[in-house]
């Protein structure tokens, strides 16, 4: 039989393995699926693995799609770190997308390059309005944040939709729903000729370092890390946990409407129903895969944008759905969580002859578990004074 | 008075999805179990049950793929949380990914599929009364077994022995386990009791409520069943009264718009989501309450012997 032993300490090697075991068991996974589905699974992987890396073309469209993923993630990873499950970061893209579009419908033929900073501001002013209401509510009145958040996410497609369908809707436009085309001064910067890639990509790679220095370096960072990791010694060390609430929604909202600025200014050039692409959510996936960690955030980012491209890909070369990129990015956060238990606990083979005895007590090792001697003895006994103290001795 | 009546109906009706989904919510939760995965299951559940309807024909049968579905998928999330001791809220939303991914991927053939002719119901003699009948008495079975469940729940959360485990195991897994009773075994069989009830809720969207299959068609019925539970302090007769409150909400904008109220159709349907936070709100300010009546080892992983 096998079972879970706490390790003494948790596994570095595992941490880094993790991530690389779930995505191999999600690559067999699909090929399961591909070759259930009647497809060649070579070329399956081929569409999700190569196509999106063979040329210098198809790279800029990888990194077109990682830069919103990776900055959105950036900011969640603030926030998970701080034990904030903010999870309507989808909303608080959108909403940035939206006051992004408002400044930007603003300008007109004599409007001058500064209406890109403006756009900027606005998404990230958006971002950090939607995900304040949220805090505002968990600070104020103990409201649920997961569920508040992502409310909020659907509340934010309907002001989209409200928008686009009404009082933005381009006169001109054939009644589309959807705003006219912004002006062409309001494009954000490309970084070269020929591809879409544009400064958000500088940003992201920007706020990489930003994140670092921030929960590694800074005083507050610790805080928020406190925080999240221990609420009780937080409180003892008199960080502040409504600040770090605080901080962490604003960060993590202010840049999903950073992202929602960058698309809607960028690849997109105007406001439609199809804005919300689901990155809020596979930002959660993001940054979960990099470990909470900036760099590994960047890798992850890569690699989510790959499953976006070959999904793209896979429905024009091969006729799968283009959901297809939603049961992968499921199946990889399903495998990754699953190996992260690595990192804690090992896992030990105890023949069946060992397990005669009371095999509760057995994984007794650690100093944590020295509370589980009495355990395994008592099992079954029916004293409620016995049970008590072992429950005080779990605590 | 006609519309008054038949808007009491719909209420009903959209109360019923929301409150058997909540109600398994609620078994996963007495028991110490929080599955944010709820949309997810629901959405596979829909699915499952519109493409068991459209092959066999037989509501009873989508039914019952859809309790299937619910209940596979809450193993799945059972065995991750409970036996690999994995964060319950990064595993639920995994799940709430997952499913919605996977639904989207297997059900794009049946987007276009109609099913066969809906039967009317309608309980002779009362269904007959005035106002009360077309209100009261005209719905599928459906929404009588969701009343049956809830009295089912009660009974059995509350009155019987098995039940009381259910619970202490939720309150203090410790102390279950060190009366010997197999915690982890108990909690896998809420969680797929829950996921099951969730399936079942998702199959009757797609197969009576509005019987057709669009990708993401749930449209966060999971997640407000969700915030049920909270709103009801976890009582099962409060979730049955907080899911018809709801359904009334979100019926509410169809009746407005009928009756000719001039509100952008989209502020409308927002409205279910803004009740929502509305009622966390008013519901979780007062700390003491929620923890009162909340099962204490809620999202709480529990291992024995570590």
């Amino acid at each position: 039989m096998l079972r879970l032993e706490v390790r003494p300490q948790p596994s570095k090697g595992w941490g880094y393995a993790s991530p690389l075991l779930a995505l191999a068991i999600t690559v067999v996974i699909g090929v399961v699926l591909f070759a259930v589905l009647g497809k060649d699974p070579v070329r399956g992987l081929q569409v999700f693995f190569w196509e999106p890396i063979k040329s210098s073309y198809a790279l800029s469209e990888l990194m077109v799609k990682a830069t919103p993923l990776l900055i959105i993630a950036l900011g969640l990873a603030v926030c998970f770190r701080s034990n904030v499950w903010n999870i309507g970061a989808e909303g608080q893209y959108l909403i940035g997308a939206i006051f992004a579009a408002g400044v930007a419908l603003t300008a007109d033929k004599t409007t001058g390059p500064w209406i890109v900073p403006a756009i900027i501001a606005a998404g990230v002013l958006g971002g950090m309005v939607w995900a304040g209401i949220t805090a505002l509510l968990r600070d104020r009145f103990n409201a649920n944040e997961i569920l508040v958040s992502l409310m909020l996410v659907y509340v934010a497609v309907q002001v989209l939709n409200f928008l686009v369908y009404g009082p933005w809707k381009d006169p001109l436009g054939y009644n589309f729903p959807q705003t006219k085309t912004f002006e062409a001064v309001t494009q954000i910067p490309r970084l070269m000729q020929g591809s879409r890639v544009n400064i958000g990509l500088l940003l992201a790679l920007a706020g990489v370092g930003a994140v670092w220095v921030f929960l590694f370096r800074t005083y507050a960072g610790y805080g928020q890390l406190v925080g999240g990791l221990a609420p009780a010694a937080a409180r003892y060390a008199g960080f502040s946990s409504r600040k770090a609430l605080w901080i962490a929604l604003l960060t993590s909202g202010g840049m999903a409407g950073l992202a929602g600025a960058l698309e809607v200014a960028g690849p997109i050039g105007q406001l439609t129903p199809y804005v919300p692409a689901g990155y809020g959510f596979a930002a959660i996936i993001v940054a979960f895969v990099g470990r909470l960690h900036p760099v590994g955030i960047v890798f992850s980012a890569i690699l989510m944008s790959m499953f976006y491209i070959g999904g793209e890909l896979a429905q024009s070369r091969l006729g799968l759905p283009k959901s297809i990129t939603g049961v992968f990015q499921g199946l990889l956060l399903f495998a990754l969580l699953a190996c992260d238990t690595l990192i804690a606990y090992r896992i030990r083979y105890i023949p069946a002859a060992l397990r005669a005895t009371p095999s509760r007590g057995r994984s007794l090792q650690t100093g944590q578990a020295g509370s589980a001697a009495p355990l395994g003895s008592v099992a079954g006994a029916q004293s409620p004074v016995v049970s008590g103290s072992v429950q005080a001795g779990q605590e | 008075m006609e519309s008054l009546a038949l808007l009491f109906a719909s209420s009903l009706n959209a109360g019923t999805v929301l409150a058997i989904a909540s109600l398994g919510l609620l078994i996963n939760e007495k028991a110490g179990i929080v599955n944010l995965g709820a949309e997810g299951m629901m959405l596979c559940a829909a699915l499952a049950g519109f493409a068991t309807v459209v092959h066999t024909g037989s509501t009873l049968a989508g039914f019952a793929a859809g309790m299937a579905a619910g209940a596979l998928l809450a193993a799945i999330f059972g065995g991750l949380v409970i036996w690999l001791n994995t964060n319950q809220y990064a595993t639920g939303l995994a799940l709430s990914l997952f499913g919605a991914g996977f639904s989207a991927f297997a059900g794009t053939r049946y987007v276009q599929e109609k099913l066969p002719e809906q039967m009317q119901f309608n309980i002779p003699l009362l269904g007959d009364i005035p106002l009360l009948g077309p209100a009261l008495f005209r719905h599928h079975p459906m929404v009588y077994v969701c009343v049956g469940i809830v009295f089912g729940l009660i009974w059995f959360l509350y009155r019987t022995r098995a039940g009381l485990v259910l619970r202490s195991v939720g309150e203090s897994p410790e102390s279950a386990h060190a009366l010997g009773y197999p915690v982890r075994r108990i909690r896998l069989m809420a969680v797929m009791a829950g996921g099951a009830l969730c399936g079942l809720a998702g199959a009757y969207v797609s197969t009576v409520y509005t019987p057709l299959w669009v990708e993401g068609m749930i449209a966060g019925k999971g997640w407000i069943a969700l915030a049920l539970t909270t709103f009801a302090t976890w009582r099962p007769a409060r979730v049955l009264l907080g899911a018809y409150l709801f359904g009334g909400v979100t019926m509410l904008q169809f009746h407005l718009q009928g009756i000719g109220v001039d509100v952008p159709s989209q502020f409308l349907t927002m409205m279910p989501y803004l009740a929502t936070i509305v009622v966390l709100v008013l519901i979780s300010r007062n700390p003491t309450w929620i923890r009162i009546n909340m099962p204490s080892s809620i999202g709480k992983p529990f291992y024995p012997g570590a």
